[in-house]
């Protein structure tokens, strides 16, 4: 057979076309927006989404090596590690934090305290707990719409507080009170009680901002130290920086603009049901579903509504969810309500599976709500007494989230 | 850094006397030179490979040289986010042999990957024939673990991209210095081979990388791993290969050695940890040679100590088949005897085979993609490709996978 080369080009050209036509067609599609926990909000300016690059790469794709100052002993190698897609951690990245019964601090500290580092380089032994030290286990949180919480208002905070239930609801929303560190500038409308501030993330509610979960995180789940937070988890003793100081301001902007979560099929019949069980049954005494943020210099952020499904205070959820361990003035028994948004998206980040509460002990959002005591206990009864049909309208509704 | 420019200096002056000298002779006659054109679409033992490929010679010049080369372009998508078109320089690589005396033969490769970014001597070899069945060989040589590591050569394959189980569970190019034997014994219409070698190994990269998982690939990059063994043991890696003229090829590998550092001036600082690869390779064809089945299938064991992170394996897995049909055999415009093949690939590799811990579900972190392909080859030595891969991408934690497309042109030539 032999070919020429009319024949030759009219084969070439028929190809190259069949591929530019094909092109759009064999290529993978993007998700819709509202299925992903990452991305940026809307309206950042070049050098705020050139900011946000950079630390989406510190936090998503920098790996920790011991070269790099990774542990000794470590909990993860990277911040991504725990966040995967920026959503839930599971069961593989929980962390466990130790010694510490009562706002009289942790008394453990001179013993590895606060957190395990249960993972070490080779050559090196990992922490055990201490005997006679209480822990508790805290699977990572999702990461998307932190900047908008961060600028809710200490007043708006204070205003959903109820310590004394003087409301008679039996929820008694606290804000967690605690001495921040001296690297960390008060936002200018935060209240302070002597000397103490309104702490907003974490189970327990112990980081003042972003700055400050952070730096601890890199401390604490990666020993990896900072200008912020010299001292290394293993030895104890000051070291060079292991992440420079624009690194980390970068993975706190990253942080700040993530997107909040964005709700899908609003307009179903069955979800609207399920939102109004929702209200109806009391969970939105804690799990307020609107919040507004203050000032930011990051316009995107600033005095906008959001929809979270938290009041950030601390409450009593009963005695099965009490571990014997806080931090702050919270009480043993008292945890931060977690904010709802984006729980339909979580088996995206944990494997295909649900790892509800603090440590992730419920395996679904039924079993979840089943675990919930204490001030909650009420709206736990209360939804035991639905209908199939309203369980089922409530879950979806959660799920729409 | 040093070790990269002196190489990279040493290398140019072997190049240009080479040039220079060779130059000279083609200006005085045009048909002193001689290339030895050998048909690289047809193998011998995978194992031959090193000494498999098309040289050319000038005059009395002791040395012959050759090489090859490996572009193309790349657009991909990863869940319908593009960086765009790239063209990539894959890789140019130049061989030079020589008969020192008889029956001792040095050749040597070396390589150009991503323009200048990574400059190695792949091989570097010596080789002393004692008798078929007893060679000996020292040297910087490619470890034979499996097929495709010393089979690499771009012209010889209808997929621009290497397979990804031979380059991150096998990470070819693999080649360590060292010494060891070789041998083949031929009976009626079969071939049997072996090789045995001990060399450097790797360090503890494998465990401690930026890759995030167990890498054997991490662990070769050692810049002083033609200088010193990380672990002060020898890697020993071995083959068997037998072949039949009608059935085709099969191969069985392995390799093992300590990879740490767990000695430091002479205190033991940590356990002896070992890494080891088994791998298991064919090729075959069907249809009167009209369709050749390739495959290589590799399971890796790396001793990871209990308190380390999950994230980093003790065992992984992974292989790939290539099949590959010529659809025409003809003249094409000046070139005789030209191929026009289809190609498709099937490959995948799990970079962890544990379970976790906490849960005792499975850990995911593999990958898995098809590749389907059409080949022209004007010449046995020289071809050109165009791929569609479509990969699936599962994190550790087995989140939903990230899909990737990729559309590919390129082109590979021994020259």
């Amino acid at each position: 057979m032999s070919i020429k080369f009319k024949s030759f080009a009219q084969l070439i050209m028929m190809f190259t076309i069949t591929l530019l036509v094909g092109c759009e067609n064999i290529l993978p599609s993007s998700p819709a927006d509202h299925e992903l926990l990452d991305g940026p909000v809307d309206g950042l300016t070049y050098d705020q989404s050139a900011q946000f690059i950079r630390g989406d790469i510190g936090f998503n794709d920098d790996i920790f090596t011991a070269s790099t100052g990774l542990g000794p002993v470590f909990v993860a190698t990277s911040c991504g590690g725990c966040h995967a897609g920026d959503g839930k951690g599971h069961p593989f990245t929980t962390l466990t934090r130790f010694g510490q019964i009562d706002s009289t601090g942790n008394q453990f500290l001179d013993q590895f305290g606060p957190q395990l580092q249960h993972r070490a380089l080779p050559g090196y032994t990992p922490e055990q707990i201490p005997p006679g030290a209480t822990f508790s286990k805290f699977t990572p949180p999702s990461n998307t719409g932190l900047g908008f919480l961060e600028i809710v208002s200490d007043a708006d905070l204070l205003t959903m507080a109820d310590p004394d239930d003087s409301n008679n609801d039996g929820i008694s929303g606290v804000p967690n009170w605690i001495s921040i560190p001296t690297y960390i500038t008060p936002r200018s409308n935060s209240i302070s009680q002597n000397g103490k501030f309104i702490c907003r993330f974490g189970k327990k509610s112990a980081a003042y901002n972003l700055l400050h979960q952070t730096v601890n995180a890199y401390n604490q789940d990666m020993g990896i130290t900072s200008v912020y937070s010299p001292f290394d988890v293993y030895s104890g003793l000051e070291t060079d920086p292991e992440v420079s100081t624009q690194k980390l301001n970068d993975v706190v902007f990253y942080l700040k603009t993530l997107k909040a979560p964005i709700p899908r099929n609003q307009d179903d019949p069955e979800i609207i049901t399920g939102k109004q069980v929702f209200i109806n049954v009391g969970c939105e005494s804690c799990h307020k579903q609107t919040l507004t943020t203050g000032f930011s210099p990051i316009e995107s952020l600033s005095n906008k509504i959001i929809h979270p499904y938290t009041d950030l205070l601390l409450h009593d959820m009963g005695s099965e969810l009490d571990d014997r361990y806080t931090e702050g003035s919270a009480r043993t028994y008292e945890w931060r309500t977690p904010p709802l948004w984006g729980l339909g998206l979580s088996p995206n980040s944990q494997g295909g599976s649900y790892f509800l509460m603090h440590d992730g002990r419920a395996t679904s959002i039924e079993s979840a709500i089943s675990m919930h005591g204490g001030e909650a206990k009420a709206s736990n009864t209360n939804y035991q007494n639905l209908s199939q049909k309203d369980k089922d309208a409530l879950i979806k509704f959660l799920k729409s989230l | 850094m040093k070790t990269s420019i002196s190489t990279f200096n040493s290398i140019l002056l072997v190049l240009i006397s080479v040039c220079v000298f060779t130059t000279a002779n083609a200006q005085s006659d045009s048909t002193y030179s001689q290339a030895i054109l050998t048909d690289t679409t047809t193998q011998k033992l995978n194992m031959d490979a090193v000494y498999n490929r098309p040289f050319l010679t000038s005059g009395k010049l002791p040395v012959a040289i050759g090489g090859y080369l490996e572009a193309n372009s790349r657009y991909a998508s990863t869940d319908g986010v593009s960086d765009g078109l790239s063209f990539q320089m894959r890789r140019m690589t130049l061989f030079f042999s020589s008969t020192i005396a008889q029956k001792i033969k040095f050749f040597s490769e070396i390589e150009f990957e991503d323009g200048t970014k990574h400059i190695n001597i792949e091989t570097a070899l010596i080789d002393i024939e004692l008798h078929s069945l007893l060679n000996l060989r020292g040297g910087i040589l490619m470890n034979p673990i499996g097929a495709f590591n010393q089979n690499h050569d771009g012209p010889r394959w209808d997929f621009i991209d290497r397979p990804i189980s031979a380059t991150t569970i096998i990470p070819a190019t693999l080649s360590n210095v060292g010494v060891g034997l070789h041998g083949k014994y031929f009976v009626n219409r079969w071939t049997l081979g072996y090789e045995l070698y001990l060399t450097n190994g790797f360090d503890d990269a494998i465990i401690t990388n930026t890759d995030n998982r167990t890498s054997l690939a991490a662990g070769k990059s050692n810049e002083d791993k033609f200088e010193f063994s990380n672990s002060g043991l020898p890697m020993v890696t071995g083959k068997f290969a037998v072949r039949n003229r009608t059935f085709g090829e099969v191969g069985i590998s392995y390799m093992s050695g300590v990879y740490n550092k767990y000695r430091h001036d002479g205190i033991v600082i940590d356990d002896k940890r070992t890494a080891s690869v088994i791998a298991v390779d064919f090729t075959t064809s069907a249809l009167d040679t009209r369709l050749t089945i390739t495959g290589e299938v590799a399971k890796v064991y790396v001793d990871v100590p209990n308190s380390y992170s999950q994230l980093f394996a003790s065992e992984q897995v992974g292989g790939y088949i290539d099949l590959v049909g010529t659809i025409f055999n003809g003249d094409v415009l000046d070139w005789q005897n030209s191929k026009c093949n289809l190609a498709l690939r099937l490959e995948y590799a799990d970079y962890n085979q544990g379970n976790f811990n906490e849960t005792g579900g499975n850990i995911s972190d593999h990958i898995w993609a098809v590749v389907p392909g059409i080949a022209f080859r004007p010449t046995g030595s020289l071809v050109m490709r165009a791929n569609y891969r479509y990969e699936q991408q599962t994190d550790f934690l087995g989140n939903p996978p990230a899909k990737t497309g990729v559309i590919q042109f390129g082109i590979s030539s021994y020259f």
